[in-house]
């Protein structure tokens, strides 16, 4: 096989794609003084249309993906993507909108955005939305941004926010972005938060607690009404980080469990494509007293049903990032939500709920639960969490090890060494549109890694073996960076 | 299923886990779910109440273009292997991510003749908020001095997240059409921590940005340049103009409008920073049998590793976008981007001598202009706008929606898409409108 080429190691001088238009203007010299003019053009590729695609089509084999095959990845609902959503997303009317368009003459956009807007408030049990934040972790930034305003409103400062200790890594580094100080929150036996814990370091210098749940466990917290309640006690908000929404809709609100602020992930929950590490969207709902801080513009309606942008809210907290955000990610999961409808979406988080207790129930059944035992509790919500240290003890191999044979097996493997509390984590989460038979063929692909390993460990070790690349030197990589190509 | 969990309802997995005082104990109240064909025709018929750049001849730009988007790009990013994997955590199967990521930072490299690029941020104004993050987590400094030819939604966006941070914004205004230089260098100080200019500006006027990079030379600040991608086949780049850090909105680069995003932004910088940059970068390396690799790299930056510590929250950015704008770039071809931007320049200069030639329309600067141009109006801008969408025509950005200053301000945007003949209707139609808004029928005899 011949040794792998960039883009920019292919084609020859003057090769090209595209064909620039004759200039149709009368030439005039000097346009552009000398010494604002670049001197050298950059050196991009220089490839035919053929080469360009043939490349990149390349490429793209060299990538596992979710169509192609089973990707658990836990806390990243990794859901079917329905191929509706981009012929939707690709009309016209959406997608060569402009985001400046007079709202008069953007009237559908902003009515699917205030539709999204209503579903999402609907499913969060929290009145007010906002659709802009990019990611979710730009959702988290904006949510505790909120909670910054809130106080300082009411001319209060705090400097904490709490944080659980099997919290994704995207909200510590929230909080710090935001200006406050993270308090750590421990865990209790049954996966939830230490309510003695929270009780001991909830005080009035606390900004907002924020909290998953279900948590990166898969656990549901049951003490939620119990926190929240300790939290608004000292003034402070509740933050609902929505990246495991996919386990409770229409089965319970956030609202409803106290929390003031949600983040969605549209990436995630309502099936926008990951695209390989985004984009993605994260809008969030918030409770009436958080509603007039919220990011402008907002979308308003008048009494004839017609649609504008308000941006003239004095106590809004600004803008996050320019114009209404994602939209495009807003026409795929509003198509989305209106192909399940609100009985769809139940059945989605059921099914999602029973998928992860099914594979967690054959893998129990295949003897592989004394190598990899639960981490917490008996059953799980869309996720669970295995602990791989018992089969590094036994077996001498690690989770690592294990994830890179399922590599061999045809699966992407689950979340490996997250959260961090577990030893040797495995976070496996199915999704709702995975059937039995590849729920079955997956557990039976971790059982054999385990009896092979028995066996001999060194194939585990040294997996994968079929793949384009084998184990990549990383270290090396980190220590002497090489993040582009080198040109002559 | 349920006999393999060993319960006696799916009810039951529920009841065992959620307290009854927090469910939902109605359904949700939404629509009925729709078969595949009612939901296209809904989405269908929402987007016929849109009027987009194919149902009017548009020059509105103000940061988003209407450049043609090549149908390879389009091809390449419906591939299922590109559309709907996650974020490269396992190398091993995802050879083609990582790869696109590493020759997307070397063509976002090449443009901005910086030798540091990662592999995508947000987009463009929330990429100058990141900058400045950058900057203060490099050097600590309170100020942040940002041009008022920057981005309203950058400014925006900068003041949003820099008052969290302790961050002071000191916005310095712009004087014929660029930013005023004496009140630029006497704004800097050395409690300055960043500088932030955008090139070309939001009046699409060219800056001297070496001379704005300069004047922050003896200070700590990070200079951060917002640039524009198109026209850096004809500016000098900011490598060359002594700016740390460049960062731009990337849309422009075989991305879609879709009213806003998903585009993505792009965020380059010299090597002194490498170590403080937001999001993912991909490495080459070699694998166990010494074959060439790609991989996520300098990770010990990022949330997921750092946690606090990290140099931003970023997880999921763009990937999708960002293998766009590599594939345009790649179509586009060295001489490509060059051609592409001469003939910007000589449309925009053509475009800007006609439409000033209309009596009550005149430059609003004389500064250099590659794609874009603002013009003063002697009617309501409003007014005449909509007469012009009245014709079929959108001749561009009323800037007093943005600046108190430039009531009277229009901003038109040129790309390859806007022929001679397209310009020369503009002109045509403006004129009418400008002449109809300052002489209202039986206004006089």
């Amino acid at each position: 096989m011949s040794e792998t080429l960039t883009i920019f190691e292919k084609g020859a001088p003057g090769r090209r794609a595209f064909a620039c238009p004759e200039l149709d203007v009368p030439h005039v010299d000097g346009l552009l003084p000398d010494a604002l003019r670049r001197a050298q053009e950059p050196r991009l590729p220089e490839v035919s249309e053929p080469e360009l695609v043939r490349h990149y089509v390349n490429l793209s084999k060299k990538n596992f993906d979710l169509d192609s095959g089973f990707y658990p990845l836990g806390s990243c609902t990794m859901k079917h993507n329905p191929r509706l959503h981009e012929r939707v997303a690709a009309l016209p009317g959406h997608a060569r909108l402009h985001p400046l368009q007079s709202p008069a003459r953007a009237q559908g956009a902003l009515e699917l955005m205030w539709n999204l807007e209503r579903a999402l408030a609907e499913i969060a049990g929290l009145p007010h939305v906002s659709l802009q934040p990019s990611a979710g972790s730009h959702g988290e930034l904006a949510g505790v941004l909120l909670t910054r305003a809130f106080h300082a409103d009411r001319g209060d400062t705090r400097t904490k926010v709490l944080t659980p200790d099997t919290a994704h890594g995207t909200n510590p580094a929230t909080v710090t972005m935001a200006g406050y100080e993270v308090v750590k929150l421990g865990t209790n036996p049954d996966g939830g938060i230490d309510l003695d814990d929270l009780r001991a370091k909830a005080d009035e210098d606390v900004a907002c607690l924020m909290l998953t749940n279900p948590n990166t466990l898969g656990v549901f917290d049951h003490n939620i009404e119990e926190i929240a309640e300790i939290v608004h006690g000292v003034g402070a908000t509740v933050y609902y980080d929505g990246a495991n929404l996919n386990a409770i809709m229409g089965i319970s609100r956030p609202g409803d469990m106290g929390f003031d602020i949600v983040h969605f992930n549209l990436h995630k929950s309502f099936t926008q494509p990951h695209g390989g590490g985004g984009p993605g969207s994260g809008p969030i709902a918030v409770a009436d007293h958080i509603e007039p801080f919220l990011p402008r513009p907002v979308i308003t309606r008048d009494q004839d049903g017609r649609f504008d942008l308000d941006d003239d809210r004095p106590k809004s907290i600004g803008k996050l990032r320019g114009f209404q955000g994602n939209y495009g990610c807003f026409v795929r999961s509003y198509a989305y939500i209106r192909s399940l409808g609100a009985e769809g979406l139940k059945d989605a988080s059921e099914t999602a709920v029973l998928n992860a207790n099914y594979l967690l129930a054959r893998l129990k059944a295949l003897g592989v639960a004394d190598k990899l035992p639960l981490a917490f509790g008996e059953l799980c919500m869309h996720e669970f969490v295995l602990s791989g240290a018992p089969m590094k003890r036994d077996l001498q191999i690690r989770t690592l090890d294990l994830a890179k044979r399922l590599l061999d097996h045809g699966f992407h493997p689950p979340t490996v060494y997250f959260p961090l509390l577990v030893d040797e984590a495995l976070l496996i989460e199915p999704t709702e549109t995975e059937t039995r038979e590849t729920l079955d063929a997956f557990a039976e692909a971790i059982a054999d890694i385990l009896r092979e390993a028995k066996e001999d460990p060194s194939i585990a070790r040294e997996a994968p073996h079929t793949t384009p690349v084998r184990r990549l030197d990383e270290a090396g990589a980190a220590k002497r960076p090489v993040i582009r190509q080198a040109l002559d | 299923m349920l006999d393999a969990i060993g319960v006696g309802s799916l009810q039951e997995i529920f009841d065992r886990q959620i307290p009854a005082a927090v469910r939902l104990a109605r359904p949700l109240d939404l629509p009925a779910g729709m078969p595949e064909h009612e939901v296209y025709a809904h989405l269908r018929a929402l987007a016929a109440r849109n009027t987009s750049a194919e149902d009017e001849l548009t020059f509105l730009g103000a940061g988003m273009y209407d450049h043609y988007v090549p149908a390879v790009v389009d091809m390449l990013m419906e591939r299922s292997e590109f559309l709907t994997p996650y974020t490269p955590y396992q190398p091993e199967i995802s050879q083609g991510g990582l790869q696109v990521m590493f020759e997307y930072q070397t063509a976002i490299s090449e443009l901005t003749a910086l030798p540091v690029s990662n592999a995508s941020v947000y987009e463009g104004p929330s990429a100058v908020a990141a900058a400045a993050y950058l900057a203060r987590i490099a050097n600590g400094k309170p100020k942040i001095v940002i041009s008022r030819g920057v981005h309203p939604h950058a400014r925006a966006a900068l003041r949003t997240t820099a008052g969290a941070y302790g961050g002071e914004v000191v916005e310095v205004g712009l004087r014929d059409g660029v930013t005023d230089a004496d009140a630029w260098a006497g704004a800097i100080d050395q409690d300055t921590g960043a500088v932030i200019f955008a090139q070309p500006n939001f009046l699409g006027a060219v800056e001297d940005a070496a001379a704005l990079a300069q004047a922050a030379k003896d200070s700590p600040a990070v200079v951060v340049g917002s640039y524009d991608p198109i026209p850096l086949g004809v500016l000098k780049p900011p490598g060359e103009c002594g700016v740390d850090v460049a960062v731009g909105e990337g849309q422009s680069l075989g991305n879609r409008l879709d009213f806003g995003g998903p585009s993505f932004g792009f965020f380059a910088a010299t090597e002194a920073y490498l170590r403080r940059m937001p999001g993912r970068i991909a490495g080459e390396t070699r694998d166990v049998d010494g074959k060439r690799g790609f991989v996520l790299t300098l990770q010990t930056r990022e949330q997921h590793i750092r946690r606090e510590k990290a140099t931003s929250n970023i997880c999921t950015a763009q990937a999708l976008n960002a293998l766009a704008g590599v594939v345009y770039l790649s179509w586009l071809g060295r001489r490509g981007l060059v051609e592409l931007g001469e003939l910007l320049l000589q449309r925009t200069h053509y475009a800007r001598s006609a439409l000033t030639a209309i009596d009550g329309v005149e430059a609003l600067h004389e500064q250099p202009v590659v794609r874009e141009f603002a013009v003063r109006l002697d009617a309501p801008v409003d007014k005449v706008i909509a007469r012009c969408q009245d014709a079929g025509i959108n001749p561009g950005f009323a800037l007093g929606r943005e600046y108190d200053e430039y009531p009277d301000g229009l901003l038109v945007a040129i790309t390859e898409q806007r022929s001679k003949a397209d310009i020369d209707r503009l002109t045509d139609v403006l004129g009418a409108a400008v002449a109809a808004e300052r002489h209202p029928a039986g206004a006089h005899a």
